[in-house]
């Protein structure tokens, strides 16, 4: 089969690959219709992210229909459509059965990696790094699904690829970071980082009940998007100073949410995002935090830091003494996808949102490489990248 | 005095295999033959002596010799105590999550003859009998005497507060035969690390809960470097 390899910081290549096999009784081999990239991608394309190796097949947003199952797969058959999430969850242990699926004990065969980092490990991944587990990605023509007995939700027909196959990660990481807001009637919450993921946080936030949502990002596009679809106020950090607005446009308090949906790639201007790039350059970190830093000054007393943004290592001159100071609650984590899947399909269904709305550059799978270029530079106006396995979509085209 | 000339014998020991070693290996690199790799093999541990002071075995057996006798290790399994005693308790059952070991067979006579594989790949094979034997708590076992392996364990099976699973808990005693450089060898044969210890008991708990053991060895992949394909990244591998 053909899948987008990994081979080192900014060259990733589609090759020929031999196909994926059942190896456990509980997986199922599905062949991709459609797949995306995701901005964590682009951590990994960045060399971010320790622990890939060359040859690594990448990928973690992928839908398609199932080929063939496991012994142990009674709920799938052959023929069935189906979207898989990301985190990979066993449905067995304390933390699935708590609901907590990306904390997984059972996913991730190099769990003690993680351990070393972290002292315990969360959920495998999918094309996410050997620490998150070394499985084989999603941007292929087959992919090999671990515990598919508890993962794949089967689609109907009358919704099309695009309008589901953000189910696997970024509508309910989106979704999970406004939830962990606790939004109360009447609050106001703000989104760093207008990207896929934030702007499904926004779209969430309104569901959810916000009454006023704000946007920052510098990218003028990704901001009309937030101002257009999720009718957020919006913010352009180049051209304002966003501590100074969002006090101001809360009457002084702060916003009662903050949600940072940048993580450990941050740009900046402020002089600890430029301490964090001289220590990057020079391996002395692995994160660059400032929006992060930014989001817990900005928060109101009492208020909640929601952290979906991708973080890896090590921050310093993190403002711990404003996290106490102001008696801030702080949530994080992967995404708990499989608790969203079903609750979000139906919001789908009732046309209460149209994940579709995000995409903006659709590629055939074999131009993968071309499109990781665009979606990182965000050239032509690019906030989100489908590749379809079929060929369709096989000229670059811009909705 | 003494301690003075002492000093510079052993400068001058690290100055000879330090030399010795770079002719051998400079030879080698003229010569580029599969004979003269080996030349420049057998010179590797002169240059380690020349720049550390120390042969290089002397260091990994010392280190080896250091190993702690006892082994201990514990995970959380969500289930209850009596079920994974009950699995524990078939022997046989071992091999499934203990990858150092081939098999176990159980005897009509209430002993075991157990089959590992030493770090090197050769089998070992001991005999063990059942010591303590109570049914949804503890097993503990030992190697009978005469065995290529001298040693004895224990698991114990506490239920967890709250109904959150049982602890499992398990000790090892390694208590290799003889004494200094032999000693030494005889743990370097050993089979079992604290980190092999800790990864089996990790898929004991797979093995109970999710069913099966997680793997990603046999998986499709792109051109791996040769580095990439040589490193130790378990996954599994069975």
């Amino acid at each position: 089969m053909r899948a987008l390899c990994w081979h080192g910081r900014h060259d990733v290549r589609v090759e020929t690959v031999p196909d994926p096999e059942l190896l456990n009784p509980r997986d199922a081999i599905v062949r991709v219709t459609t797949t995306a990239i995701c901005g964590s991608d682009l951590h990994l394309y960045d060399g971010c992210i320790p622990t890939l190796k060359r040859g690594d097949i990448l990928g973690h947003e992928f839908m398609g229909e199932v080929v063939e199952v496991g012994p142990a797969v009674q709920n799938l058959k052959p023929g069935d459509r189906i979207v898989v999430p990301f985190t990979i969850a066993c449905g067995d242990c304390y933390f699935c059965r708590e609901g907590l699926w990306s904390l997984c004990d059972n996913s991730n065969p190099n769990a003690w990696m993680t351990e070393k980092l972290y002292g315990h490990a969360p959920a495998g991944l999918f094309g996410y790094s050997h620490m998150m587990g070394g499985y084989a990605g999603g941007q292929a023509e087959y992919v090999r699904v671990p515990f598919a007995d508890v993962g794949p939700l089967r689609v109907p027909d009358e919704l099309s690829d695009e309008q589901v196959l953000f189910l696997s990660d970024i509508f309910p990481t989106g979704y999970m970071a406004a939830e962990n807001c606790a939004i109360q009637p009447g609050d106001t919450v703000a989104v760093w980082g207008c990207g896929p993921v934030g702007q499904f946080a926004i779209q969430s936030a309104r569901l959810l009940g916000a009454e006023r949502v704000i946007a920052i990002d510098r990218i003028a596009e990704r901001l009309l998007l937030a101002r257009r679809w999720g009718g957020a106020e919006i913010l352009d950090y180049e051209q304002v100073d966003v501590l100074e607005a969002l006090r101001d446009m809360t009457g002084g308090r702060g916003p009662d949410a903050c949600i940072d949906a940048v993580g450990l790639e941050a740009h900046g201007h402020s002089l600890d995002a430029t301490f964090d790039k001289v220590k990057l350059t020079l391996r002395l970190t692995t994160d660059r935090a400032h929006a992060l830093r930014q989001a817990i000054q900005a928060c109101r007393k009492g208020g909640v830091l929601s952290i979906p943004g991708v973080y890896g290592g090590l921050i310093d001159k993190m403002p711990f003494g404003a996290i106490f100071g102001k008696g801030l609650t702080v949530k994080g984590g992967q995404t708990h996808v499989h608790r969203y899947l079903r609750p979000l399909l139906e919001r789908i269904a009732a046309g209460e949102i149209d994940p579709a709305k995000i995409v903006t550059h659709r590629f055939a799978l074999a131009d993968a490489a071309q499109a990781y270029e665009i979606f990182k530079h965000k050239h032509d106006g690019c906030i989100k990248v489908v590749l379809s396995t079929d060929g369709a979509g096989a000229t670059a085209s811009a909705s | 005095m003494a301690q003075q000339s002492a000093s510079d014998r052993q400068q001058v020991e690290r100055w000879a295999a330090a030399l010795g070693g770079t002719v051998l290996a400079a030879y080698a690199l003229q010569r580029r033959s599969w004979r003269s790799l080996g030349v420049a093999l057998a010179g590797a541990p002169l240059v380690y002596r020349g720049a550390t002071g120390r042969w290089p075995a002397e260091r990994a057996l010392a280190e080896t010799a250091a190993r702690p006798a006892t082994i201990e290790a514990s995970v959380t399994v969500e289930r209850t105590p009596e079920e994974l005693y009950a699995f524990w308790r078939k022997l046989p059952n071992l091999p499934r999550f203990m990858h150092h070991l081939e098999s176990v067979d159980e005897e009509v006579d209430g002993t075991s003859r157990w089959v590992g594989r030493s770090p090197l790949g050769f089998p070992v094979e001991w005999r063990a009998e059942i010591v303590e034997d109570r049914a949804g708590q503890l097993l503990s076992w030992r190697s009978l005497p005469g065995s290529q392996v001298a040693t004895a364990g224990s698991v114990l099976f506490t239920a967890a507060t709250g109904g959150r699973g049982t602890a499992v808990r398990v000790t090892l005693h390694l208590s290799a035969p003889g004494a200094g450089l032999g000693r030494a060898v005889s743990r370097a044969l050993s089979p079992l690390t604290e980190h092999q210890v800790r990864e089996d008991l990790r898929r004991f708990k797979q093995l109970m809960e999710a069913g099966e053991i997680p793997r990603t060895d046999a998986q499709p992949a792109g051109k791996r470097s040769l580095l990439g394909a040589a490193l130790p990244l378990g996954e599994g591998r069975r």
